[in-house]
């Protein structure tokens, strides 16, 4: 009887109103889900990404928990995490990025009771610019300041066509505002970047800037912004674009009302890094002595910027937090995962929600593979397939609620669509945190 | 017996609240309350904590910091240069690690206030956007019962309201936004000037009567209308005001425009050292203070409570949801800076600021800050702050303590400040020592009942069983800073130094009932312009551990 009720209820046709989708950090929470059979038959609203994201969602058929390969407990699955991270010199915890918050929490919490080093996806995305707010601060707002105010649109080494497929159709440039009433009509998009990307056609205004170059072609816009004379041919020659070029799109930038530079890791990942995005970021801010000028980073994961704001509230950094003194320490470079592992000094690892194993450098890849480690992944990814103690777990914002925090740091709850019979990061984690204590004979009173 | 029995025995208690002042009492605690002591002699306490000789108060209440949400985290990131100097909070076998600083890592927030001997804090500025993020950090800030204030002076909503003259829109609005956002109090930030910043270069009001382009309303309006709509609701902290032109040489007519902009309703004003200044409009030569006449007005009208916002010299970091003024001190101090700006709703300006003692300004400031203290008849109308960080952290509280207890202190400092400070304000002409029971008063007593908080604030049967003892000194800095016993909601959190237990703290918030009927014109607006869907904009009771709606 229960069986035929379960069947009942499992072939009935559930609909999820204004769920969130979690894919890249536009976050976008107006997505209509039609699940049935714990399956997603529709995702309304939702892009070609997103949709790839909910409909091809399945259940992995493993175990939760793989020890050495083996089907484990799940329990007996925890305490061995828990034994690998404790008898560790130099642990590290890193991921976090496609988790949510509540999750999040934990795995910090954990990297603090072993002293582990803490890192997120951050340190290989837009840790550079995370190091340039440091160096200037940052001039920004929220997705519908844009949506609402923007008249010049500027893009740099992102490429939002292909990466964040919503974004100019739900935040940047088509959106009708209240002070833009005519949408796109009342916007001017620039697109710079070192090739003519998709995103390009969307551009009032196209400049293919010399690859490596994007310190030079920024320095040459702040000088402008102050009136300062250049070297017409020196400008053409280090950047690619006339001087003239520069100074229409200056001239542009000053007549707008409200100005919007989105970069992306085109910028911060290329030669100069934190030095490209404190360019980019002073150049804002100076700006502002013209007219309102803000920036904001296309931020790529889920929850990225939620993994940033937990390490920060946590340990008083976002992200490269190493904890082996008893105390936050905050050191990019030393104690980011990619250094940690490729300078063979972390001997076991907690991967959370990423894969290093199909991303990291050789080196990196090369020791990671050599000490134990534990991941947390709903995929069965080259990150799992090497671990000591793998946890297949439920998708957050498909099978679990919590919440993520969109690119621009706005806070955004999880709805989710059908459950899981694997465990959520939150209760592995937990499970997980709960041996540690024990073993450490530690625990908040 | 089901439930501990906690007996603090024999302390020398000051509790104004119940005119209790410095008499020998014991203290009964049972179920997280105080209570009456057992009617059966025969019952015993499970523990005994033995305070005599020491001084009992209530647990201290922080009527306005900033501790926790999208603009102290933003303050975090921006500043790891003062975290690598500032002494380490280690990780022990009960408590997480953390790093201090101007802007305190969560965790290090709760323990530092606790070992203050401080039980209660309301971070003063949220953006309701981002009010979940503000209950994702109290999760983590153990040792505190909070809250906080709901940045709503620049909202687009409450502006149309205002121009329209729909009052009863305006008060649905005000009760569905604080339930919304399970916050405690609306909070004004600069009425109207934020908005204008938003959209011009520079841009910010300049007085009570300035136009709010586009909406069409006044700074002046703003207050009028949300202190008369939060007083109709029966908010138990109806408005929390953050004046218009902070900081500005000149302002203090600004800010007494905005007290007469009551109209008689109840309305706190905010951080008002910051807000007493004479002089010419931006002139530094002629900075002045303007503490006599504004602590006047506030003598003579009941309705009007204030907190100080005691500038203290040192390094911190300015934060603000004023984000025009962010800007300015930008443009003053050539530091780093932070905007933020918040759809429909309000800003966020950071930047790192040093008061120093040889500046004749910000001594001026720290002076003005002593006055309004000491200019302020009624200690139960004059709170304790520092706006943290703003002013200073809130560990300077001792500090202040002695400063407002100890003249000779007060003038051996003041003597060390530039001389004009004495020509400029009247610092060098107060006398007034606090006592004890003040001192009770302007930490705990005051702003219980300033915020409605009738269980908090006093050691009445009834009260929520926040206590702290401390042992008595002459320095009174050295007494305040490190209590000997501190309990919160019945429990022991810190003994000797030492922290024993980090109980999590409630969430203390208000949930005023409102015209469901409004809510399809609010729904409508919102779907309208917010890049969130509404479904997804409140806070839901999942986000809250431990909660009590005020009424």
């Amino acid at each position: 009887m229960a069986t035929t009720a379960d069947q009942a209820t499992q072939s009935e046709l559930k609909i999820v109103e204004d769920a969130t989708c979690t894919f890249c950090g536009c976050v976008c929470d107006d997505i209509t889900l039609k699940v049935q059979d714990n399956h997603i038959v529709e995702a309304k609203k939702a892009c070609i990404l997103g949709k790839a994201w909910f409909l091809n969602h399945d259940i992995e058929d493993r175990p939760s928990c793989l020890i050495d390969g083996q089907p484990a407990e799940l329990e007996a699955g925890y305490r061995r995490a828990a034994e690998i991270l404790c008898q560790a010199y130099y642990p590290i915890v890193y991921g976090l990025s496609d988790s949510p918050c509540e999750a999040q929490r934990v795995a910090v919490s954990i990297g603090d009771w072993v002293g582990a080093n803490i890192d997120t996806t951050t340190s290989v995305c837009h840790g550079p610019s995370g190091m340039a707010f440091q160096g200037v601060g940052e001039v920004t707002a929220t997705l519908g300041e844009v949506a609402n105010r923007g008249d010049l649109i500027i893009f740099w080494g992102s490429n939002p066509a292909e990466s964040h497929p919503r974004h100019f159709t739900k935040y940047s440039l088509m959106p009708k505002g209240l002070f833009v009433p005519n949408g796109r009509k009342d916007r001017t998009c620039v697109m710079v970047d070192v090739r003519k990307t998709k995103s390009a056609k969307a551009a009032d205004l196209f400049f293919q800037i010399r690859p490596r170059k994007d310190f030079e072609a920024l320095w040459t816009l702040r000088a402008l912004a102050k009136g300062i004379p250049l070297d017409a041919q020196l400008v053409e020659q280090e950047t690619g674009i006339e001087l003239s070029r520069w100074q229409e799109l200056m001239d542009k930038m000053k007549a707008s009302k409200f100005g919007v530079i989105f970069f992306g890791m085109g910028l911060t990942m290329t030669r100069g890094k934190h030095c490209n995005s404190e360019a980019l970021l002073a150049l804002t801010r100076d700006m502002n002595a013209y007219t309102r000028f803000i920036a904001k980073p296309n931020r790529g994961h889920g929850n990225v910027t939620g993994a940033d704001n937990v390490v920060a509230w946590r340990t008083g950094y976002q992200f490269g937090v190493n904890h082996a003194r008893g105390y936050p320490r905050f050191n990019p470079g030393e104690y980011t995962t990619s250094d940690t592992l490729a300078r063979r000094e972390a001997d076991a690892a907690l991967i959370v929600a990423s894969d290093p194993m199909s991303n990291f450098s050789q080196p990196a890849r090369e020791h990671l593979a050599s000490i134990p480690y534990i991941a947390l992944d709903p995929k069965d990814t080259p990150t799992m397939r090497g671990a000591a103690v793998a946890f297949t777990v439920a998708t957050y914002g498909i099978n679990t609620g919590g919440t993520v925090y969109r690119m621009d740091d706005v806070p955004i709850p999880l709805r989710p669509a059908f459950p899981s019979p694997h465990p959520s990061d939150q209760a592995v984690l937990e499970g997980i945190e709960r041996y540690v204590l024990q073993m450490r004979g530690v625990g908040v009173l | 017996m089901t439930q501990s029995l906690l007996k603090i025995a024999g302390g020398t208690v000051y509790d104004p609240a119940n005119g209790i002042d410095g008499q020998v009492r014991d203290l009964w605690i049972r179920g997280g309350r105080i209570v009456e002591p057992p009617s059966d002699p025969a019952e015993r306490p499970t523990q005994t904590i033995d305070a005599a000789g020491m001084v009992v108060m209530p647990g201290g209440v922080d009527i306005h910091c900033h501790i926790a949400g999208p603009k102290v985290n933003v303050a975090r990131k921006m500043r790891p240069e003062e975290k690598r100097k500032a002494p380490p909070v280690m990780r022990t076998a009960n408590t997480h690690s953390g790093t201090m600083g101007s802007v305190p890592s969560t965790f290090a927030t709760g323990y530092k206030y606790a070992g203050m001997g401080y039980t209660t804090a309301f971070d003063a500025a949220i953006p309701p956007l981002a009010a979940r993020h503000a209950h994702e950090e109290f999760h983590d800030t153990p040792c505190l019962d909070k809250g906080f204030y709901v940045l709503m002076g620049n909202n687009h909503y409450l502006m149309q309201a205002i121009h329209d003259g729909e009052s009863e829109k305006l008060r649905t609005f005000i009760a569905w936004l604080l339930g919304a956002a399970k916050g405690y109090a609306p909070k004004l930030v600069n009425p109207g000037g934020v908005e204008v910043w938003k959209h011009h270069a520079s841009g910010n009001v300049s007085g009570l009567d300035s136009i709010v382009d586009h909406f069409d309303v006044t700074p002046r309006q703003i207050v009028a209308e949300v202190a008369r709509a939060a007083n109709d609701i029966g908010l138990p902290h109806p408005v929390h005001i953050h004046c218009n032109n902070l900081g500005m040489p000149g302002n203090w007519t600004t800010t007494l425009e905005t007290m007469k902009a009551l109209e008689g309703h109840r309305g706190h004003i905010t951080h008002i050292q910051f807000h007493s200044y004479g002089g010419g409009e931006g002139d530094e030569n002629t900075f002045n203070s303007k503490v006599a006449p504004l602590a006047e007005y506030v003598n003579a009208n009941e309705n009007i409570t204030i907190d100080v916002g005691q500038v203290m010299f040192g390094e911190t970091t300015s934060m603000t949801g004023d984000g025009p003024l962010g800007y300015f001190l930008h443009n003053v101090y050539k530091g780093k800076w932070f905007s933020g700006d918040t759809e429909m709703e309000s800003g966020c300006g950071i930047t790192p600021i040093r008061y120093r003692q040889k500046s004749l300004v910000h001594a001026l400031q720290w002076a003005i800050g002593l006055e309004w203290y000491l200019m302020v008849d009624d200690p139960w109308r004059v709170v304790m702050s520092t706006d943290h960080p703003n002013g200073g952290s809130f560990l300077a509280y001792p500090q202040i303590i002695r400063l407002l207890m100890d003249r000779s202190y007060r003038q051996d400092v003041l003597k060390t400040c530039p001389a004009k400070v004495r020509e400029r304000s009247q610092l060098g002409d107060l006398n007034r020592e606090y006592t004890l029971s003040e001192i009770a008063i302007i930490t705990r007593a005051g702003p219980a009942r300033i915020l409605g908080l009738t269980d908090k604030g006093h050691l009445g049967v009834g009260a929520d069983a926040d206590v702290t003892v401390y042992t008595p000194d002459e320095n009174k800095e050295t007494m305040f800073a490190l209590p000997r016993h501190v309990i919160k909601g019945g429990r022991v959190m810190i003994e000797h130094g030492e922290i024993r237990s980090t109980p999590q703290g409630k969430t203390l918030h208000v949930s005023p009932a409102y015209d469901e009927g409004g809510v399809a014109d609010i729904r409508t607006w919102f779907e309208k312009y917010y890049s969130i869907r509404f479904n997804n904009y409140a806070v839901d009771a999942s986000y809250l551990d431990e909660a009590e709606a005020v009424p």
